[in-house]
């Protein structure tokens, strides 16, 4: 087979993994370009790159979803390769295609494997075909509901419907019983419809309680084929993987063997080439079945390359370069064990609702590998996926690998919009996890251990919020600083919310940066120590920990013990009359687009009824009438881009007095 | 550089017997202090149940987090009100002091509504002029959280209600120079205090809480037969949209506050300010020391050098003409980065000391240098040698230098303040632009014993005289009564009481406390203020 050599490469992807491909071309000797959106002009991976190019406008439509104008932008910078990354176009076999022909080595597999796999039912066929075991199911071509309901019954309930060209977690329904059926199919296939353009859906027998375990595999031009052994990523929420580990707990020597050597004879077989991961479900009497196969790089191949030693990427572009692979598979060496979790902007307490805006201070963990492409004072932009940093701990052992995650999400400040850190901690601390017996059920099982507020502890952390406020508010003007001799006798009542909960504090600071806080019947006094901008040293009765804080306009987000929070002034709020006293504002919840309008203005609302709904980074947020009255104002059309914060629409009692213009503001 | 060296003994029985004593009374003025906020602390409920703060939970907000604020004056009116020194509640009825306000330093100043509603309390008028008069000479923008009964009817003093007046001259006054006078009327303000409220440039009223009107439904009943409401007739929304007399309307006392910090910041006052000086070094020596510096029997010695190497910058002070006059100490230093002239006292002023005093003073001006005196003087040498060798002339021309001096003088009273040396030492009566005392000061004409003395002597002749036989136990009982009235009338919590200083401070305190004024003179100085013939006047 002929070599395909090139020497730059350009990275049709953004953020973490587009530095990560830039790290390994560099050190291979290519040149990169990296491609940006309008969001991500400052984005971290464009200056990474060697050179980046322009590709359009924010939505991912618009720019890396947009193969002209990736093509184009490898033509402007003389690209002859193209790393698609995960996600957007990797699994794309019309851009596969379309790089092909502008001459551009895809580093990647044909647009036929690609396609091939690609639509999951001809995928089982396939790999039914070559040996692989699969889910009892149904994937034919006729969708009709009776065909689809009949098909059910005949597996047996529960069933899983999927769709044909599902991927992240979208278009996926489980259906316990026939009742269900037809709602979940409807809507399973409207999802799809929405998402992937394609409406089809297949089904499969749902298997109770399952681990996700897949298996990373390897193939050249040449005919050779090798697996890197297998991830167990079971810890999923809404079939999106948070935590995968290498080797699975569940997995022995002679199943990996046995899954492994399958995956890679069936990849040789099917004439595949580069990178590529089969997934399968493991029940629990330890029959595997084969799921689908993902014929790209992995988000999560960090911890297959932290137990092999060896670069993936660096894998991909010699495979694509049209190298033999430079090892066989008793070359194959497995050490140790490693465990990776996705931190994402998302607020776990809130649905998990993604979060965009600017990340304050980002200060990842030194001591493990961390994958991403922030810094502080960047923004995370609406328009793309929530994971912001992938956290990968390798140690001898999984316990080992586990309390190495542990400390490193502990200690790692990423100070912000909400991030699911501490979900994260929650995760691998749990006793089930430690135990190595998470299933894919394990988040809902253990929804309230992972979720609820923790008990204890609670009203330290709110007298550290006080000191922390009143600390971070001090002037740094040395002659407006506080100092010995002139602190105020002066007792301050402290309002503030406190992850959104109201706190009345009264406060003294006896000296500069102690504080004597008294809450609810406690007294704490507390001294803080300046370590550096903005980290300090929180003394309690003689236990001192350290606290991470920023400060932005009248809040302070502050990580503690472990836990991020954040602390809103309200000490020069007026007190609220009454519930009955909104201002009748809708303001939007978060930064996204306006994807429906569901009452349109001069209409008569009534409190609570849906007047609109955003939606960002997948996730959508239905706005109500906070009040009965006339919608009298809609400040936004179908489609338009809202900004968090922004009033949106108004409402009001006819008759009543409008309110003021201003909107006080917390202190400064 | 000439730092200078500690001879202080700290282990000894003087300095521990002298920091004791000087403990205990800061124990003493902190519990008096403690229990004024106890008294306004004890309103709660009812400014609860009406949605207010207390007036100290309002300055609390107002002020900068954690900024510096110099309380003055917090033994006003003790056992003035009563005398009882257990039940007294000191600081007549009212809360000033510089702090921050939005990054800016201003005077600001509080009626302690928490104490009988906010009507002036014995030397509270005495305050809130010495208030206002800081506010001019240093030129800082004033702020007053307003709540006010007014004059109490039931103590009502015909000489207050006429002095009164000065309280709306001087707002007037402060207007008309430049400073800008921001105001939230957070409650009452009626009749004088309507005045109060409506000589201001800035009024902040509240919703159903602020009142101003010049005659209270009461009043105007008795006076015209006229019927009304407060809310009608003082109301915040009658004075924002009708009367013109509030200019910002705010929901409650947060609301309040918010707008007037809002308001401050914006005034962007801090453009006129020199930069800070480059941060200094602190003294060599601890100020906790400064506790057993003063020995509580003021007629023993100190070498006010111990004082003075505990407060300035690296302990570094090169004293002016050490040979001459040695008893009067003068010489330059810095506190805090500010450049000072110092004069001190280590005995009684002498010829030379009176002299090279008022060398020192001239020259100060001359390089325009504010001076310090630390005050521990039982006064002018007496004798006929001195009187041959002029010590009135010379005392004289002392005082004509410390009275017509062009800088800034800031005086403490660290130990004895006698006779005409509390005045050659710039004592309250010459306006030094600030005056403390430490706890452990005494003032007075003459120590009580020479004035018992001189009394029974002069008696005696008198009855000697007039033929009398002497009557021991009469002069016994005579120099008693006289001790007792003037030991009565020397220490703090008289002279404070009576406003006779701007405070009193903790001796560790010092430097920090002087940093302050230094840093207020200086912007005082550097600061061109916008003088207008009249005062801002409203619609």
């Amino acid at each position: 087979m002929a070599a395909t050599p090139f020497t730059k490469i350009l990275i049709a992807n953004r953020s973490e993994i587009a530095v990560r491909i830039i790290r390994t071309a560099r050190r291979l000797a290519y040149r990169t370009v990296a491609v940006y959106s309008d969001a991500d002009v400052q984005a971290v991976h464009t200056h990474a790159a060697d050179e980046s190019v322009y590709i359009g406008a924010s939505p991912s439509a618009d720019s890396y979803l947009n193969i002209a104008r990736i093509v184009e932008a490898a033509r402007r910078s003389g690209a002859d390769a193209v790393h698609p990354g995960y996600g957007f176009l990797s699994e794309n076999p019309a851009f596969a295609r379309a790089c092909r022909d502008a001459g551009l080595v895809f580093i990647g597999p044909s647009p036929e494997a690609i396609a091939a796999m690609g639509d999951k039912a001809t995928a089982k066929r396939l790999m039914q075909e070559h040996g692989l075991p699969c889910i009892p199911g149904y994937q034919g071509d006729d969708q009709s509901d009776a065909a689809l309901l009949e098909q059910a019954r005949r597996i047996g309930f529960p069933v899983m419907i999927k769709a044909v060209a599902g991927g992240g977690g979208r278009g996926i329904r489980r259906v316990q019983d026939a009742n269900e059926f037809l709602p979940a199919l409807r809507s399973a296939r409207s999802e799809a419809q929405a998402a992937f353009g394609d409406s089809r859906v297949l089904l499969e027998k749902a298997i109770i309680s399952p681990r996700h375990v897949e298996v990373q595999v390897f193939a050249d031009r040449h005919g050779n084929a090798i697996h890197l052994g297998e991830r167990d990523c079971s810890v999923q929420r809404r079939h999106q993987k948070l935590v995968e580990e290498a080797p699975s707990p569940a997995v022995d020597a002679a199943q990996r063997e046995t899954i492994g050597s399958a995956a890679a004879r069936a990849a040789v077989a099917i004439g595949y080439e580069g990178a590529g991961t089969i997934e399968y479900l493991l029940d629990a009497s330890g029959q595997f079945y084969f799921m689908e196969m993902n014929t790209r790089l992995q988000v999560e191949h960090p911890v297959t390359e932290a137990i092999t030693g060896l670069d993936l990427v660096e894998l991909q572009l010699r495979v694509a370069a049209g190298e033999p692979l430079p090892l066989r598979q008793d070359q194959v060496r497995f050490s140790g064990h490693a465990i990776e979790v996705r931190l994402c902007s998302e607020d776990p307490t809130q649905s998990f609702a993604p979060q965009s805006g600017r990340m304050l201070r980002w200060t990842p963990y030194a001591g493990v590998r961390v994958d991403h492409a922030l810094e502080s004072g960047a923004d995370i932009p609406t328009y793309y996926d929530s994971m912001i940093a992938k956290v990968i701990a390798h140690g001898a052992s999984r316990d080992q690998a586990r309390r190495q995650l542990i400390v490193a999400l502990e200690d790692f400040v990423a100070l912000g919009p909400a991030t699911n850190q501490d979900f994260l901690i929650r995760c691998l601390r749990h006793p089930v996890f430690a135990a190595g017996d998470a299933t894919t059920d394990f988040i809902d099982d253990q929804a309230l251990a992972l979720l609820g507020v923790p008990a204890g502890a609670a009203p330290l952390r709110a007298a550290v919020a006080a000191a922390l406020l009143q600390y971070s508010s001090a002037s740094t003007q040395p002659e407006a600083a506080p100092r010995a001799g002139l602190m105020p006798r002066v007792p301050l009542t402290l309002l503030y919310e406190l992850d959104g909960q109201a706190v009345s504090v009264e406060l003294t600071a006896p000296a500069p940066d102690q504080y004597r806080i008294a809450l609810a019947g406690d007294v704490f006094e507390l001294a803080l120590q300046r370590l550096d901008e903005t980290t300090v040293l929180i003394t309690h009765d003689g236990y001192r920990r350290r606290a991470a804080y920023v400060r932005s306009a009248g809040s302070v987000l502050f990580a503690f013990a472990g836990g991020v929070h954040r602390i809103q002034d309200r000490r020069l709020a007026a007190a609220k009359h009454s519930a009955g006293d909104h201002d009748g504002r809708i303001r939007a919840q978060m930064t996204g687009r306006v994807v429906a309008i569901h009452a349109p203005a001069g209409t008569r609302v009534s409190v609570g009824q849906p007047v609109l709904t955003i939606e960002a980074m997948k996730m959508e947020l239905t706005h109500c009438a906070p009040r009965s009255g006339i919608l009298t104002q809609l400040l936004v059309e179908l489609n338009a881009q809202v900004t968090q914060h922004r009033v949106v629409a108004q409402v009001e009692e006819p008759g009543a007095e409008a309110g003021g213009n201003a909107v006080p503001q917390e202190a400064s | 550089m000439a730092q200078i060296e500690s001879l202080l003994a700290t282990g000894s029985e003087v300095y521990t017997s002298a920091r004791q004593a000087m403990l205990e009374q800061i124990a003493r003025i902190r519990r008096l202090e403690e229990r004024t906020r106890q008294a306004s602390a004890a309103s709660k409920t009812r400014f609860d149940r009406r949605g207010q703060l207390l007036p100290r939970e309002r300055l609390g907000l107002l002020l900068d987090a954690g900024a510096p604020f110099l309380e003055l004056s917090t033994l006003t009116g003790y056992r003035l009100d009563n005398p009882d020194p257990d039940k007294s509640v000191p600081g007549g009825g009212v809360v000033a002091g510089i702090g921050w306000v939005s990054g800016t330093r201003c005077l600001v100043f509080v009626n302690d509504s928490g104490i009988d509603a906010g009507a002036l309390q014995p030397r509270g008028l005495d305050k809130q002029l010495r208030a206002q008069e800081i506010a001019l000479e240093n030129k800082l923008p004033y702020v007053q959280l307003v709540e006010s009964a007014g004059a109490n009817l039931l103590a009502y003093r015909v000489d207050e209600f006429v002095r009164g007046g000065n309280l709306f001259r001087n707002l007037a006054r402060m207007s008309a120079a430049g400073l800008p006078v921001v105001t939230i009327v957070h409650g009452s303000s009626t009749a004088g205090g309507a005045y109060q409220t409506g000589l201001s440039d800035y009024i902040i009223m509240i919703r159903g809480r602020s009142r101003a009107f010049l005659a209270g439904p009461p009043l105007l009943l008795a006076a015209t037969g006229e019927v009304a409401t407060e809310e009608d007739l003082g109301g915040a929304e009658m004075h924002t949209a009708i009367s013109g007399l509030g200019d910002y309307l705010a929901e409650d006392d947060r609301d309040a506050v918010r707008i007037a910090r809002d308001l401050i910041g914006k005034l962007d006052w801090t453009r006129g300010a020199p930069p800070a000086p480059a941060p200094a070094p602190p003294p060599r020596y601890a100020a906790e020391e400064l506790l057993g510096v003063m020995p509580f029997d003021y007629k023993r010695p100190v070498d006010m050098r111990e004082v003075i190497m505990r407060i300035v910058d690296d302990s570094d002070f090169l004293e002016f003409g050490s040979r001459y006059g040695g008893a009067t100490v003068c010489g330059n230093a810095m506190i805090e980065g500010h450049g000072i002239g110092i004069i001190t006292n280590n005995g009684p002023i002498d010829t030379s000391g009176a002299t090279k005093a008022t060398h020192f003073i001239q020259a100060c001006c001359q390089s325009r240098t504010p001076i310090l005196y630390l005050q521990n003087t039982t006064g002018f040498l007496v004798g006929r040698a001195h009187e041959e060798a002029g010590i009135i002339k010379h005392g004289s021309k002392m005082i004509q230098a410390v009275t017509n001096a062009t800088v800034p003088q800031i005086t403490i009273y660290c130990g004895a303040s006698f006779g005409a040396g509390n005045y050659g030492m710039c004592g309250r009566g010459f306006h030094p632009r600030f005056c403390f005392s430490w706890p452990n000061a005494r003032i007075a004409v003459m120590g009580s014993e020479q004035a018992a003395r001189t009394m029974t002597i002069v008696t005696t002749a008198a009855r000697k005289r007039k033929g009398h036989a002497a009557d021991d136990q009469g002069m016994a009982e005579l120099e008693r009564r006289i001790i007792d009235n003037f030991d009565s009338q020397m220490d703090v919590f008289t002279t404070s009481a009576h406003v006779l200083d701007d405070g009193v401070i903790d001796p560790r305190d010092t430097r920090a406390v002087l940093g302050l004024v230094l840093s207020v003179c200086r912007d005082a100085e550097h600061r061109t203020l916008q003088p207008m013939q009249f005062s801002v006047a409203r619609p």
